[in-house]
């Protein structure tokens, strides 16, 4: 019934090799879907959607006053990835997330990585996220990066690239986990002949590395999420995780700090706070140190960071590490700090900031695509190839005013996947959003959150961009 | 439990509450108005005034509207959004203080408020209603109850659980008292007509508008009169939304919330609201009477304000340091540092 007039065209799709033979592991989903009709699969999805609506899984659209809550669109045709593929991705995110976590300790301390001249002391000091306030400060356990969101997309081959890793509050594992609920419940009797990893044992592990990470070693912490309250775009997903850990929410107003110890308001008086998960950028977290207008914020919780008495997660200062400046240079961290060959490949990057690469990137700047250092959520964003002169022009301007701030990579071609489009199948471009935390051990959920790109031929796949997901099916086995 | 969580659980549920009492308020009236001649300008302006009385927005509705008749004044209390006490603003509200505190409460209460926000925010709302407000407001206090239903079968019977009781105690509380204060405004076609059909018919409808119709007969064997409705409203042990039992309710949830022994006080607000409990435990119909029934309820108003404002001080505010100097503190610590 479907997939009949499928075209993979001349890219490398996730559901069918290049000469339209089903690859292995869709095989079963395949035929699964054989039977159905336009209509019952419209039916599900519909079904799917509204049981989004009634359950509230939204996220919050500003700027726009009815409806503020809107549903993330989400596609009912599963991504799915066999066994070893997934093995070799494990492998390859721990060993990056292992890195960046020693990156982040000796950048923090020694600067080992600077003065033997791996990366130049200029891009690691002049990093907005750069927080030398936090020199030298001790982190329980050197962990840094407790939870990291590495976007991995594949190119026109198949091989896996990373795009980037989200290293100061990723969001999106809320919808992972929902998306799987969905589909249990849109295809009950298919899940067990699936061989589908489960994925619900996230918040638990979560959990573990929080309680792993508290201040001289505590045994029951206090473990409570920070965040910016419920206009927050992700305030579903807080909420969501705070109640499947069994810990509380706090803003920045529910806290205060006294003697350098962090404390919530309760009914009952004051209770210490030992553990904090945040969802709130450095900037706003502590007006006394960073932006002092920020009411979002616990002025002093850095005194009792400092002090060793609270710890928070991400780290403070994280974010250096998801610079797109530093990002080209995991590779080389992996072979500094660990002696071993980078098992994920990534993006060639040039630096607007290097005189060499910055000729090269005037020169094809219509053929690139150009990202700023510190941004994310697919703003700030030149898309060569599909950009107009004027908006070309215009990001030529931007880069000459601020080298630093700006990288180029060559575009990807995008692998795509079936996604069901009014009435049919067809291919959309999508990526892969594994989170893997660092506590005890590094741990990833089997799956991630597969974003896709809805509008045809649009390679951005961000939801504030008009993206949707798709649940990601890691198999038992390779086919 | 966080200060915060808590005043959004007492909220959450007096919304809640808000707009049960509203809908069925309107309901009985709507109702009632059927059973009356075709009314003139004046003779509904007369009818409904009361009633936007008892729902304590008369000021806010003549800024929005020319006239009070069946139609502005349903719309007043049911759908305008400017008007925060209407039934579709007090549903939003319960809901938005659910949606702060979703991780605190269960999934099926969360799902409950949900889904009457779904309802009321989709045209549905508005068509259900221009079909007949009947099954609109019934659908209301429909889930009104599930709410209620569900937070008791599957919410912890912990301390936010007590301050939902606190906040849907203290409310229905209030709307009665309110509600029996309609007939003093509600002004009868001559003095002749005391104890006649029409008196007989507005008790009725008070009665209605606490749900108390059938529990007032089963206790009282004959027609209604101010006299037994007023003592029924005020003073029944064992009829729920009766005033006495509300306020009893709401101090035995005060106790659970400290852990103090009932008949003792641990903190202020226990002792306004023992000595509110107390003084209607030892009062009776007569006592209302010769203060004037209109009088005794505004009284009893006030007192109930009052155990929200020392609830409010007592479990929910922490006095809030300047910004400022907060952060001018903690600078200068971290020099010492």
């Amino acid at each position: 019934m479907f997939f009949e007039d499928y075209k993979t065209e001349h890219f490398f799709d996730e559901m069918f090799d290049s000469d339209g033979t089903v690859r292995p592991h869709y095989q079963a989903i395949f035929e699964r879907l054989g039977p159905f009709t336009v209509d019952a699969f419209e039916q599900k999805r519909q079904a799917v959607d509204l049981s989004f609506l009634r359950q509230g899984i939204t996220f919050t659209v500003y700027g726009d006053e009815e409806g503020t809550e809107k549903i993330f669109p989400f596609d009912l045709m599963p991504r799915i990835i066999p066994k070893t593929e997934w093995e070799f991705l494990e492998r390859g995110l721990t060993q990056r997330m292992q890195a960046l976590n020693m990156f982040l300790k000796d950048v923090y301390s020694e600067q080992r990585i600077i003065k033997e001249g791996i990366i130049p002391a200029s891009y690691i000091l002049s990093g907005k996220h750069f927080r030398r306030e936090f020199m030298n400060v001790q982190v329980p356990r050197d962990i840094y990066i407790h939870i990291c969101g590495t976007d991995l997309i594949r190119d026109d081959a198949g091989n896996y690239l990373v795009l980037e890793d989200n290293a100061r509050s990723p969001s999106g594992v809320s919808y992972l986990l929902e998306n799987r609920q969905a589909m249990k419940r849109a295809f009950p009797n298919f899940f067990p002949k699936a061989g589908v990893r489960p994925v619900e044992n996230y918040s638990e592990e979560l959990l573990k590395t929080l309680q792993y990470v508290a201040p001289y070693g505590k045994e029951n912490p206090v473990c409570v999420l920070l965040t910016p309250g419920h206009f927050n775009s992700a305030y579903f997903e807080h909420c969501f995780l705070a109640r499947q850990m069994g810990i509380e929410i706090v803003e920045g107003s529910d806290l205060v700090v006294r003697d350098y110890k962090v404390y919530m308001r309760t009914t009952q008086g004051l209770q210490q706070v030992d553990v904090i998960y945040r969802r709130i950028d450095d900037d706003f977290i502590d007006p006394s140190v960073f932006r002092p207008d920020s009411m979002l914020g616990v002025p002093g919780l850095v005194n009792a960071l400092r002090a060793g008495n609270v710890n928070i997660a991400n780290a403070i200062g994280t974010g250096i590490a998801d610079d797109k400046l530093i990002y080209a240079y995991v590779p080389d961290m992996i072979r500094f700090y660990m002696s071993e060959e980078p098992i994920l490949g990534q993006v060639e990057t040039f630096f607007a900031s290097e005189d060499d690469d910055f000729k090269y990137i005037m020169d094809n700047l219509d053929q690139l695509v150009v990202k700023s250092a510190n941004e994310a959520g697919g703003y700030g964003m030149l898309i060569g190839p599909k950009a107009t002169k004027q908006e070309v022009e215009d990001f030529r301007a931007l880069i000459k005013a601020d080298p630093r701030n700006f990288i180029a990579q060559p575009p990807i071609m995008l692998s795509r996947h079936p996604t069901w489009c009014d009435g049919d199948f067809e291919g959309r471009h999508v990526d892969l959003r594994p989170y893997i935390l660092s506590g005890e051990k590094t741990s990833i959920v089997p799956g991630g959150l597969t974003r896709v790109a809805l509008k045809k031929g649009s390679l951005v796949v961000n939801s504030s961009q008009g993206g949707g997901s798709k649940d990601t099916w890691v198999l038992y086995s390779d086919s | 439990m966080l200060s915060r969580v808590a005043d959004s659980l007492y909220w959450m549920s007096r919304y809640i509450e808000r707009a049960e009492n509203i809908a069925r308020l309107l309901d009985v009236n709507l109702q009632l108005l059927l059973d009356f001649e075709a009314l003139d300008d004046d003779k509904l302006k007369e009818h409904w005034e009361p009633v936007i009385r008892a729902a304590g927005e008369e000021e806010l509705f003549y800024e929005l509207y020319d006239q009070a008749d069946s139609q502005s004044v349903t719309d007043f209390l049911t759908f305008n959004r400017e008007n925060s006490s209407s039934v579709i603003s007090c549903m939003f509200a319960a809901r938005e203080n659910a949606r702060m505190i979703r991780d605190q409460i269960s999934t099926e209460m969360w799902q409950c408020l949900n889904h009457a926000y779904l309802f009321l925010k989709s045209n549905n709302a508005k068509k259900v209603w221009d079909e007949g407000p009947y099954e609109f407001y019934k659908q209301i206090q429909d889930y009104s109850h599930l709410f209620q239903g569900m937070t008791d079968s599957t919410f912890s019977h912990t301390e936010g659980f007590y301050f939902m009781q606190v906040g849907k105690y203290l409310e229905r509380a209030d709307k009665t008292s309110r509600i029996l204060d309609i007939k003093y405004h509600m002004l009868l076609p001559s003095v002749d007509d005391v104890g006649g059909a029409i008196d007989a018919v507005q008790w009725g409808a008070i009665l209605k508008s606490c749900s108390g119709f059938e529990a007032y007969h089963s206790v009282y064997v004959t027609a209604v009169n101010p006299l037994k409705v007023s003592n029924f409203l005020i003073f029944n042990q064992h009829f729920p939304r009766s005033i006495l039992s509300c306020v009893r309710h709401l101090d035995a949830n005060l106790h659970q919330i400290s852990g103090c022994n009932p008949g003792f006080y641990s903190n202020d607000v226990e002792r306004v609201s023992g000595r509110l409990m107390s003084d209607l435990t030892y009062s009776n119909i007569s006592d209302v009477f010769k203060s004037g029934l209109h009088e005794y309820l505004s009284q009893l108003q006030e007192r109930f304000v009052e155990i929200g404002k020392v609830m409010y001080e007592n479990y929910m505010f922490h006095a809030r340091p300047d910004m400022e100097t907060e952060i001018a503190t903690q600078q200068q610590q971290q020099q010492q540092q």
